[in-house]
């Protein structure tokens, strides 16, 4: 089965911080990253690969530094990668960006398989598979907790609200990863600097075959700021008998016992 | 502005339909997918002010694949007049807003926490940069479809009755190439989260399954309902996933959350932010929780959380 997984750079959302007096988000120098969902997707491909025999081949869209975050995804066990780092490229919304990485994929050769995270580590909407899948035309499964394949018949298990659905995916087919799905492995040191041999090539706007207005936005953003919070910040430092009682008290005075 | 609710039991219709009336729709149409409701739902749409309900009933939606969904209801709004079509943020509902969305040239938003109306364009906010962030949208096509974060407004009846009539759509449907073999429901404890006025969430500083006994008997001293972070239910399975708050678990607004044993990372926080009051207690005092937090006790939860219960016991 040759299985193409989708992969978003992140910024390390741990390390985040915000500007006091405007509340903006400083994201200058943070390091940058695959999300957890994305790996998963990565490492479901990967385990289907090695039952089955394929190919894996990761597409990704990002910063100028991919090229060196691309690594880890190669040295888990990509075979290949394809990046996208040209800022011509660079979406203004989930519409556009599903736009491109569907050019990318019809460039890229044939599939059987597209894999990626249920929600990517920085926004979680989940919006570009299933925009993706629209565009290719491919039916989707999301939320994948389980995936097998037999008897050349691929089925999986998604999450729902109340229940598991049990389904069997006629291939082509995109379908999106959650963190049940499998533990991603961590890769030894070897097959990391073995992942600097393996091949990894770029796409640019020439290669994509665009529509003119594939990146017009469709909403504009108004305001991107950390939620005000106003807490009382009061502290009790005594030992665990004092503290409980001090704090058992101001819980009593907010009418919240 | 024409909005149009979809959802598929009377509870998440009807907060919708108040939701449409909310933001100035006085009369919304429902869209309706399968065989036609029954006249007891008809008639609580009518009561939640419905003008129509635009029902597609085909035999490929019988499994409601999201490809045969979207295409439904992308067949509903197919005329680009200014439309609004909202739904919930549930994990179908997910899936199925933007790639409805992308059939027909909408913008779209999921796990809109707030959504108003200026003009003609949905102006809406969601948790942005791994809950670090709000960001604010506004959706400038003329189609546009949010899927908003449910349980948020209480559900009311329309001043007068709308009309609810039935008026069947005709789509061409292909079916899917998805089958679906079977539905397990989960093996449920149905414990409703987001309706709670008092949490109590536990994070990684509790050391063992037993151990949440301590966790357990502060909730019952509170009356709360206990909610944790994702290693606890989704790695060690200590409890249920229901029970899960954050970025992709639930989202609470209780009137007092009190946050045991975590550190406070953002994908956990963004679930709590609406609380009222946050109490932290963690031994660390340099935990990111307690800038969260309006009381914070600084010390060890196995003697704090026995301590705090006989306090709370004396009352």
């Amino acid at each position: 089965m040759d299985i193409i997984v989708l992969m978003k750079q992140v910024v390390d959302l741990e390390q985040v911080r915000i500007k006091h007096d405007t509340r903006e988000p400083i994201l200058d120098g943070l390091p940058w990253l695959f999300g957890e969902f994305d790996k998963c997707a990565l490492e479901g491909a990967l385990r289907l690969k090695e039952a089955h025999g394929g190919t894996v081949k990761v597409i990704a869209q990002g910063h100028p530094k991919l090229k060196e975050t691309i690594k880890e995804a190669l040295a888990m066990g990509a075979d290949e990668a394809v990046l996208i780092t040209d800022p011509a490229l660079e979406a203004p919304d989930t519409a556009g960006a599903a736009r491109v990485l569907a050019a990318a994929i019809k460039a890229s050769g044939p599939y059987d398989l597209i894999m990626a995270g249920a929600g990517s580590a920085d926004e979680y909407t989940g919006q570009v598979p299933s925009r993706i899948a629209q565009e290719l035309d491919l039916p989707q499964v999301g939320f994948v907790r389980e995936i097998d394949l037999a008897d050349g018949k691929l089925t999986a298990v998604r999450d729902l609200e109340q229940a598991h659905q049990v389904v069997e995916v006629e291939t082509p087919a995109l379908v999106t990863a959650v963190s049940e799905l499998n533990e991603p492995r961590l890769p030894p040191l070897t097959a990391i600097l073995r992942a600097a041999r393996k091949p990894v090539s770029e796409l640019g706007p020439a290669d994509l075959n665009l529509d003119a207005d594939a990146l017009t936005p469709s909403l504009e953003q108004t305001s991107n700021l950390a939620p005000a919070q106003a807490r009382k910040n009061v502290m009790f430092e005594a030992a665990p008998d004092e503290a409980a009682a001090e704090l058992a008290k101001a819980l009593r005075k907010e009418g919240m016992v | 502005m024409r909005t149009i609710v979809y959802g598929r039991t009377a509870d998440e219709l009807t907060e919708l339909l108040t939701r449409a009336r909310e933001l100035g729709c006085e009369a919304p149409d429902v869209a309706w997918l399968g065989g036609e409701p029954d006249a007891d739902l008809q008639g609580e749409l009518a009561r939640f002010g419905a003008a129509r309900i635009l029902v597609v009933d085909d035999p490929a939606l019988a499994d409601m694949t999201t490809d045969v969904a979207a295409a439904a209801l992308a067949g509903i709004m197919s005329d680009d007049a200014p439309t609004l079509l909202l739904m919930g943020s549930d994990l179908r509902g997910r899936e199925l807003a933007p790639r409805t969305a992308h059939i027909v040239g909408a913008a779209c938003v999921v796990d809109a926490l707030s959504l108003s109306l200026e003009g003609d364009q949905a102006v809406t906010e969601r948790y942005a940069l791994g809950g670090n962030t709000v960001a604010g949208e506004r959706l400038t096509t003329p189609r546009q479809i949010v899927a908003v974060n449910m349980k948020s407004v209480e559900p009311e009846p329309a001043p007068s009755p709308g009309a609810a009539s039935v008026e069947q759509v005709t789509v061409d449907l292909t079916p899917s190439r998805i089958k679906v073999v079977e539905t397990r429901p989960k093996p449920s404890e149905s414990v409703n989260l987001e309706d709670a006025e008092t949490l109590v969430c536990v994070g990684r500083g509790i050391e063992k399954d037993g151990d949440l006994e301590l966790v357990n008997q502060l909730a019952s001293a509170l009356g709360g309902e206990v909610g944790c972070t994702r290693p606890l239910s989704h790695d060690f399975h200590w409890l249920s996933e229901e029970r899960m708050v954050g970025i992709s678990g639930k989202k609470c607004s209780p009137k007092l959350n009190v946050a045991i044993g975590l550190s406070g990372e953002i994908q956990h926080s963004v679930g709590i932010m609406g609380s009222k009051v946050i109490v932290a207690i963690n031994k660390d005092k340099s935990a990111p929780i307690f800038k969260l937090a309006d009381y914070g006790v600084v010390g060890d939860l196995y003697q704090v959380l026995p301590a705090l219960v006989k306090e709370l016991g004396q009352g």
